[in-house]
């Protein structure tokens, strides 16, 4: 099962208007890694994800997830496949007329059969998971603060256990502590529920900490994949500049080998 | 789907409860009632407790929750539990759930609220909404002083582009249902009229009906629902996404940009919008007149010279200045109110346009029995 590809995309076009945002994008993402797409602001790397999702048109190309054409999906396939990944918005995108446990338990709520008294023990563990205080539960996200309102996101996004998790931008905003906290809680999770993990950032601690491969997007395809301490030696011009800025190099000195 | 059809979760209890074995989904699509049947098995007090979990094709955060229960209740009744058979990385989920159990309470049940209660509630909300609206007109008035003297301050242009949009674009809507409306007052008065022999004097209905209460009414409930709830939104919307903290931070009064343009603008807009009601209303009853009255429309307009004085008309259109300052503030208050959210944003538009109709009548009620009092010369 290790070196199955959850996500293969092939030749992907996405294209907005005469605003061409990839040309041509090729990746291939195994079950158990966690890939994380990188690259400068702009460069299309939600756009990307929001592809994956379902959630953006694709010009022209092929996205597979767990082996199926997302392009071509039946709607009860569709469906199904939505209960199997779940995603992490950078704002959150929590719903603001429902409360945080609320929040949790609407995915149960709808694709599972427990019981109220069971989805409120487990919406519970979900938010003790993402780290969130007890006390979080009851209240709204608009009283949360902004790192408290990312676990709540984080706590809805895992309420089903999913295959496949898309993270977009999840230390953005944070305080370094509690970034750090998150990467951890990433890692812990990865290893536990065998989760995929598709994570678009910018955060090089991140990068280095929890990745095991990473594509950088650059001049509207992927300019280069790899892990890290490939990537961080990479002679592309492009590449190299990411990586070799002042925040770069002094990263690297602390995570790399 | 590539996914094989998975068996819901099952367990097996053998050797008088020493023994247990799982098998299937333990993941939160096949556990559901699984604590119940496993509460239900009569467990022994006190030995050991083996559990298998070889044979668990699937296991998540839910299934591994529902095994920590009863390993936490066994042990609880000094049971010892021996695991076997359980995946690497299941143990892992296993030691996160355990770490994390002792910080789950289930939050205390809500009671509902009584009656009394909701009446207390909503009495209170009324007040101190009754309060703020005061006091938001108190800080409207000020920042219209402040404005006042320094006209430069007006913003000329976001005062048409309001007036344009409260006035000039709802002049189609507000030109077929005052045509309507005059046609409407003109029917049902002529079948009355006709059996007084008393044709001639539907001019004299059409027209007071028409200038001092029908137009001034509806044109100020029109624009209520098309631009008082559109202020709530707008306002309601920015508020939420902290707009009108950034506009605050920057030393930009929120009610200078956003309140008092709307409010100038109406003040335009609703006077103009009455008197092309006025006139639009009045032609529905001459064409009501001529159909069914033979009245033509010279006969009609020679009559309603004479019925309808210049006070009647001034009357109508004196109300709508009040109008457009209910509409604006009530509008722009309900938006300034909402908080946090999209459902309160959409409460809070709604809430607009209520009040501001119940206010309209309010206000209208009090204008026709002050005219009454003071004897404003309809005979």
């Amino acid at each position: 099962m290790s070196a199955v590809s959850v996500i293969e995309i092939e030749h992907l076009v996405m294209q907005y208007g005469h605003t061409v945002i990839h040309e041509d994008i090729n990746l291939s993402i195994q079950r158990g890694e966690v890939f994380a797409i990188a690259g400068a602001s702009g460069c299309g790397k939600s756009t990307l994800l929001r592809a994956m999702l379902m959630l953006a048109p694709v010009t022209a190309g092929r996205i597979r997830v767990f082996g199926e054409d997302i392009a071509r999906l039946e709607d009860a396939d569709a469906h199904r496949l939505r209960q199997r990944w779940a995603m992490m918005f950078q704002g959150g995108a929590l719903f603001s007329g429902l409360s945080v446990a609320e929040n949790v338990a609407l995915p149960l709520k709808e694709h599972t059969q427990l019981s109220a008294a069971e989805i409120a023990e487990l919406v519970q563990i979900k938010i003790a998971f993402a780290g969130l205080p007890a006390d979080a539960a009851s209240k709204f996200p608009r009283e949360l603060s902004g790192g408290l309102r990312k676990r709540a996101a984080l706590a809805r996004a895992i309420a089903l256990d999913p295959e496949l998790l898309f993270l977009d931008e999840p230390s953005a905003g944070l305080d370094p502590l509690a970034a750090s906290a998150l990467d951890e809680l990433i890692l812990n999770l990865q290893q536990s529920l065998k989760l995929t993990i598709v994570i678009v950032t910018h955060d090089l601690d991140l990068l280095w900490r929890v990745t095991d491969r990473v594509a950088i997007l650059g001049e509207k395809r992927v300019l280069e994949v790899g892990t890290m301490n490939a990537l961080s030696t990479s002679t592309q011009p492009r590449v190299h500049e990411y990586f070799q800025g002042p925040r770069g190099r002094v990263i690297k000195e602390q995570y790399g080998s | 789907m590539s996914e094989p059809r998975r068996i819901a979760a099952t367990f097996e209890l053998l050797e008088s409860g020493q023994r247990l074995i799982c098998d299937g989904d333990w993941s939160v699509q096949g556990i559901p009632g699984l604590r119940t049947r496993l509460e239900h098995c009569s467990w022994p007090t006190q030995g050991e407790l083996r559990i298998d979990f070889s044979r668990v094709s699937h296991l998540d955060t839910a299934g591994v929750w529902v095994l920590q229960r009863l390993m936490q209740a066994r042990k609880a009744a000094g049971v010892a539990i021996k695991l076997s058979g359980m995946r690497p990385e299941h143990e892992e989920l296993l030691r996160m759930v355990e770490a994390r159990a002792p910080q789950i309470t289930l939050p205390p049940e809500t009671q509902p609220i009584t009656l009394l209660q909701q009446l207390g509630q909503h009495g209170w909300r009324w007040v101190l909404q009754s309060l703020g609206m005061l006091s938001f007109v108190g800080e409207n008035c000020m920042v219209l002083l402040h404005v006042l003297r320094r006209p430069n301050r007006l913003r000329i242009r976001l005062i048409l582009s309001q007036a344009q949009q409260a006035g000039l674009d709802a002049l189609p809507i507000i030109g077929l249902l005052s045509f309507l409306i005059g046609m409407v007052v003109a029917f049902q008065g002529s079948v009355q009229l006709a059996r007084f022999g008393a044709n001639i004097y539907i001019a004299d209905l059409v027209g007071l009906a028409m200038l001092r209460e029908l137009a001034p009414m509806m044109v100020a409930i029109i624009v209520a629902g098309r631009s008082g709830s559109a202020y709530a939104a707008q306002i309601g919307t920015m508020k939420v996404s902290e707009e009108i903290d950034a506009l605050r931070s920057m030393g930009i009064s929120p009610l200078e940009l956003l309140v008092l343009p709307k409010l100038f603008g109406l003040l335009i807009a609703l006077p103009l919008l009455t008197v092309f009601a006025d006139i639009l209303g009045v032609l529905g009853g001459m064409v009501v007149a001529s159909a069914q009255l033979q009245i033509n429309a010279y006969a009609f307009l020679d009559r309603f010279d004479d019925a309808v004085k210049p006070a009647a008309f001034l009357f109508g259109i004196g109300k709508a200045p009040v109008f457009a300052v209910i509409i604006t503030l009530v509008g722009c208050f309900a938006g300034f109110q909402a908080q946090g959210s999209a459902d309160s944003v959409g409460r809070q538009t709604t809430a607009s346009v209520v009040q501001a109709i119940f206010l309209i009548i309010i206000a209208d009620a009090i204008f026709s029995i002050a005219a009454s009092m003071v004897n404003l010369g309809f005979k």
